[in-house]
């Protein structure tokens, strides 16, 4: 098979190396204007490769048309609704795009001299400086590359700073409906965790932390709003429990996007928090990353900051500090996802304190709309309140056999992407929706309306929502043979 | 639903099967029902300890990792090696080609395992 | 707002069914004391030509790489800016790529999910390795993981680094390891000392295996100072004393005419794909590349992994496979908590790859190498030689500059347009005298000629 079936316009792809024809390229090289020189007399044998890697031949167009083709088989922000919860799958504005496209910003080598690189150490500074207002805290470190490396760094924090004055803590306590994501960075950073439950109203008690809070818990992770889609109502009164026993206070900034102007997390004793750009600050998620996970910090923490962060100087001009005794080190190359910050720089610019504060206003007021739109219509665990976002289930539909992934599948069949599924754990089924600000009341509207259809249906005929999706040119895919017969690359064996 | 009469199991839904002084492990056709697919199981090595109540393995549906844990105490004298390359064994005969593991025990410990009644009575208050 | 839809009367009519009087009773739950009660300190929002602008102010206070301002930049380690085809952007920058998220329901992100396979297979192929994984965040966060599975794999605690691992990977490796002290107290990262020919001295490493205690050793190659690793003797030693050997390769186009690492006996392969997914934006985002040799070591890789399946007709289609491995499954028993990662980039980078292809490839390798050889000797006519001679290089050259004072140079070059290079100081006190400097296909042969003239008064 040569070229890529064309049935019709319904997409199948097949992948690049199918259509590879030897002799053929895409590249566009200069003439070689020095002297050609023969690798084997350079290089020892044992050095050189004996056979080119096996990269398709193509041409450019056949480059243009498949990645085109491949593309058109995804669904996006800009096609529709893309309710994930914890996600914040808003708006990403094409203004942050365009001016994170602007050579003088993006062609820049890290290593160039700093005072050749003064406009994006200066973007770099202001932005970790709003990043610090928006959230409460003394400084904040732009190094980390996504929101599980801010976890990690907060830990790794957090352990300096009691190592710093002469203990070692090794347990870290971490609520039932926490992101999977906590407990992994701290194994990753040698804690041990210790599982707090959730109480029957859906947020933490400072009665479940004071049962296992000792003099050997390093910190307590409070994800809030929770992902149950609460405010952690008591969390002043966790944050002085766990600091009055010498610990500290990490929260995942995850769901921050319910609480810009409105509450600042470093006011309610909260020590260390990891923000995500690519969720409240709009920058674009390209396929699952990257993203940026800025880490913000009391002052007791400051002198703990990864390696390096951007100083002014008393003449005005920025330079790097790699130079800082009690630093926890490097977290990677470079400085951090820069190109991821430039959008977010761009966003906060264009929406100011007040636009920021009613991007959260509206996304609360979208997310409590779904809730009381659908609480007559699937079971809502918490049916009274939310922040962002809102839980249901699929409790009340266990007579028609159709389960929560049904529902998720045949939501795409209305042009929705599926919410998160199965997530929080402490919820049995459990559909997490977090509409975000960006979309409007009408297509909310729609939203329910598809799921009355499809709860209708899953009462009448169950087999219509069992067998979707429908639309999506493939059907539903065969997760058990990936995964039971992994085939990873093009070509492999088995 | 019915277990077979011959074997014993755990809360944990693990059954136990005496074999001329052995006992052979695997885990029920309800824990099989629970799990869905299986894509994946890891035993422990031969000449491995296991202690009754610990876990020695884990067994993996697409979604989800589950601890085994061993109804006795015993070293291990044999392993289903089939399951690496055919975890589906364990969905399609869990209490024959689907075995897991083979024990010499140490102690005693199988003649307090469930019997079938306590251990059907014991899923059906799960359901 | 342009961004937020809502007008009043949609306000007051959601506001009905939810039944609160108020957007500020929605709020509630946040306790009193603890709401905030004044404006947040930012700057007053800007209309999108005036955001426009600012940025273009700041942009001119930077010095890009330019023909047409004279900017003329030779700063590689680690970050290689290659030239990127349009339609690499043009693609990528395709809103169904860019604005959608991680592929979780295959359905409807087949497009990622392809992609992401195609990524996997090239990322393999250049490594000589069975798998690659969907992408890491860089190339030293991939080399720390590269080590923390190591150290699942083998059991062992302790790391070695080669002399030419970039010093900043090398710090990343520390930085990852700190929560893991050694039973005695003590970092288990190590690195070789520094030998007279930059390369991984083998009496050495020998010695630092001695002890048993070593998971992994991590070399680079081609090497932070540009020279080749032979790393079928170092494999050799490391296998003997029971530990895996990882290579680490900051400048993948290297592989086109570089023994692949996994041929070599390398059994982890980690990278950085950032010069050929560019542009370098300061440093990130770029692509952390890792692969495995053997596939059975897959399930202890980090990471996410698309595997190829068929759909409820039959249908070939592609899914997030192997997942238990992962934090939102196996919590804090999972290989790593690496979640998002840089999907984007792992698309880029397998555009241009296949833009390349097989033969376009390895000609932008050679001619890397000869623009290479061609600076090498018109800046040996200047004084500056091989701080390390003998040893075969790739595109980058560590040399020692005349009058010993690497940092010097660069400040006289910058002067005059030029940054020659990147002063090796900073990373290794013993190299004050050392530039090194990073050649490649947009840097013509005036251009090279006049990187050795900004030399000129200098030597």
């Amino acid at each position: 098979m040569s070229t890529p079936e064309t049935k019709s316009l319904l997409v199948q792809e097949a992948p690049i190396f199918v259509q590879s024809t030897p002799g053929r390229s895409g590249a566009s090289l200069p003439a070689l204007d020095v002297p050609a020189v023969d690798v084997a007399a350079l290089w020892p044998a044992a050095l050189r490769r004996e056979r080119l890697p096996e990269l398709p031949e193509v041409s450019e167009p056949e480059v243009v048309r498949h990645y085109t083709r491949a593309s058109l088989w995804n669904f996006h922000i800009d096609k529709g609704m893309y309710p994930l919860g914890s996600c914040t799958m808003k708006y990403n504005p094409k203004s942050a795009d365009a001016a994170a496209a602007i050579p003088g910003l993006t062609m820049l080598h890290p290593y160039q001299p700093e005072d050749q690189l003064q406009g994006a150490l200066a973007m770099i500074h202001e932005l970790e400086g709003y990043l610090a207002r928006i959230a409460g805290f003394a400084r904040v470190t732009l190094q980390p590359s996504a929101g599980a490396h801010g976890e990690l760094c907060g830990l790794m924090l957090i352990r300096a700073y009691h190592e710093d004055r002469g203990k070692r803590r090794s347990k870290v306590l971490i609520p039932d409906t926490a992101h999977g994501t906590n407990p992994a960075s701290c194994t990753v950073n040698g804690f041990s965790t210790v599982p707090l439950a959730t109480s029957e109203l859906g947020y933490l008690t400072p009665e479940a932390v004071k049962a296992v809070l000792d003099d050997d818990v390093a910190a307590i992770m409070i994800t809030n709003p929770n992902t149950l889609g609460l405010f952690e109502e008591r969390i002043a009164e966790i944050a002085e429990l766990v600091h009055g026993a010498g610990g500290l206070v990490y929260m995942d900034g995850a769901n921050l996007n319910a609480l810009l102007g409105r509450f600042r997390p470093g006011d309610a004793g909260v020590d260390v928090m990891h923000f995500n750009l690519h969720k409240t600050f709009a920058t674009p998620h390209g396929g699952g990353g990257p993203g940026s996970g800025p880490v913000g910090v009391g002052e007791k923490l400051v002198p703990f900051l990864p390696i390096p962060t951007v100083e002014k100087r008393a003449d005005g001009s920025y330079a790097l500090d790699q130079e800082r005794p009690k630093s926890i080190g490097r977290l990677r190359a470079f400085l951090g996802n820069y190109g991821v910050m430039l959008r977010a720089y761009a966003y906060i610019r264009e929406l100011g304190g007040e636009g920021l504060k009613q991007a959260t206003e509206m996304a609360v007021l979208n997310a409590n709309y779904l809730r009381a739109s659908l609480r007559e219509l699937l079971h809502v665990p918490f049916p009274d309140r939310c922040m962002h976002e809102v839980i249901a289930s699929d409790h009340d539909l266990k007579a028609t056999g159709v389960t929560t992934l049904d529902i998720a599948k045949r939501l795409m069949d209305y042009g929705f992407h599926p919410p998160t599924v199965y997530f929080p754990l402490v919820v049995h089924g459990a559909l997490m929706i977090e509409p975000t600000e960006t979309e409007t009341p009408q297509t909310l509207d729609c939203f329910v309306a598809a799921l009355r259809e499809i709860v209708d249906d899953a009462r009448q005929s169950p087999e219509r929502v069992k067998s979707a999706p429908q639309s999506t040119g493939l059907g539903r895919l065969n997760e058990t043979l990936a995964a039971r017969k992994p085939k990873l690359r093009f070509g492999g064996e088995e | 639903m019915e277990f077979p009469k011959n074997l014993r199991y755990t809360k944990d839904h693990e059954w136990a099967r005496k074999d001329a002084g052995k006992i052979v492990v695997g885990v029920s056709a309800f824990a099989v029902e629970q799990l869905g697919d299986i894509t994946q199981v890891d035993l422990p090595e031969v000449g491995a300890e296991v202690k009754a109540g610990a876990t020695f393995g884990t067994i993996e549906s697409v979604k989800s990792v589950s601890d085994l844990y061993a109804p006795i105490s015993g070293k291990v004298l044999a392993i289903n090696e089939e399951l690496a390359d055919k975890p589906e064994l364990v969905n399609e005969s869990c209490y024959e080609k689907g075995w897991m593991v083979e024990l010499a025990p140490s102690g005693n410990e199988y003649d307090s395992l469930l019997d079938v009644a306590a251990y059907s009575k014991l899923v059906a208050e799960h359901q | 707002m342009r961004y937020l839809p809502h007008t009043q009367d949609d306000i007051a009519r959601m506001l009905r069914l939810i039944g609160a009087p108020s957007v500020d009773a929605l709020f509630a739950s946040i306790p009193e004391p603890l709401r905030l009660k004044r404006p947040l300190e930012l700057p007053a929002p800007l209309a999108e030509a005036q955001l426009l602008e600012e940025l273009r102010a700041l942009a001119i206070k930077n010095h890009p790489q330019s023909r047409a301002t004279g900017a003329l930049v030779f700063a590689g380690a680690g970050a290689h800016p290659h030239y990127i085809p349009s339609a690499v952007d043009a693609l990528s920058s395709r809103s169904e790529f860019y604005t959608a998220y991680t592929p979780y329901q295959p359905e409807l992100s087949q497009g990622t999910l392809l992609s992401i396979f195609e990524f996997q297979t090239m990322v393999a192929e250049l490594f000589g390795m069975a798998v690659a994984n969907a992408s890491m965040y860089d190339g030293a966060s991939a080399a720390a993981e590269a080590v923390l599975m190591a150290r699942r794999l083998t059991g062992r605690s302790r790391a070695l680094l080669a002399p030419g691992l970039h010093p900043e990977y090398a710090q990343t490796c520390v930085t990852y390891l700190s929560g893991m002290p050694l039973a005695g107290g003590g970092s288990p990262i190590a690195r070789l000392p520094l030998s007279a020919n930059g390369l991984t001295d083998l009496a050495a490493l020998r010695e630092g295996l001695a002890a048993g205690d070593v998971a992994c050793v991590l070399v680079q190659t081609p090497s932070f100072f540009g020279t080749l690793e032979d790393l079928a003797p170092i494999a050799e030693a490391t296998h003997a004393a029971g530990a895996l050997l990882c290579s680490v390769t900051t400048e993948p186009l290297a592989l086109a005419l570089c023994k692949a690492p996994g041929d070599a006996g390398a059994d982890l392969a980690v990278g950085e794909g950032l010069g050929l997914a560019g542009p370098l934006n300061l440093g990130g985002p770029g692509v952390g590349l890792f692969a495995v040799r053997d596939k059975r070591a897959v399930r202890a890789m980090p990471g996410r992994l698309v595997g190829e399946t068929v759909d409820s007709q039959g249908r070939p289609g592609y899914v997030l496979t192997l997942s238990t491995r992962e934090q939102h499954i196996r919590r804090e028993k999972a290989t790593s908590n690496i979640c998002t990662n840089h999907g984007l980039f792992a698309l880029r980078l397998a555009i241009h790859l296949s833009l390349l292809g097989k033969t376009g490839f390895e000609a932008l390798a050679r001619q890397n190498l000869a623009k290479t050889v061609f600076a090498r000797d018109l800046l040996a006519e200047h004084g500056l030689r091989p701080r390390f001679p003998g040893a075969p290089f790739f595109n980058e050259l560590a040399l020692a500059v005349p009058g010993g004072d690497a940092d010097a140079v660069v400040r006289q070059c910058a002067r005059r347009g030029v940054v020659p290079g990147v002063a090796l100081g900073r990373f290794f006190p013993e190299l004050k005298d050392t530039l090194l400097v990073a050649v490649n296909e947009t840097h013509s042969r005036e251009d090279l000629i006049r990187l050795a003239k900004s030399m000129k008064t200098i030597a």
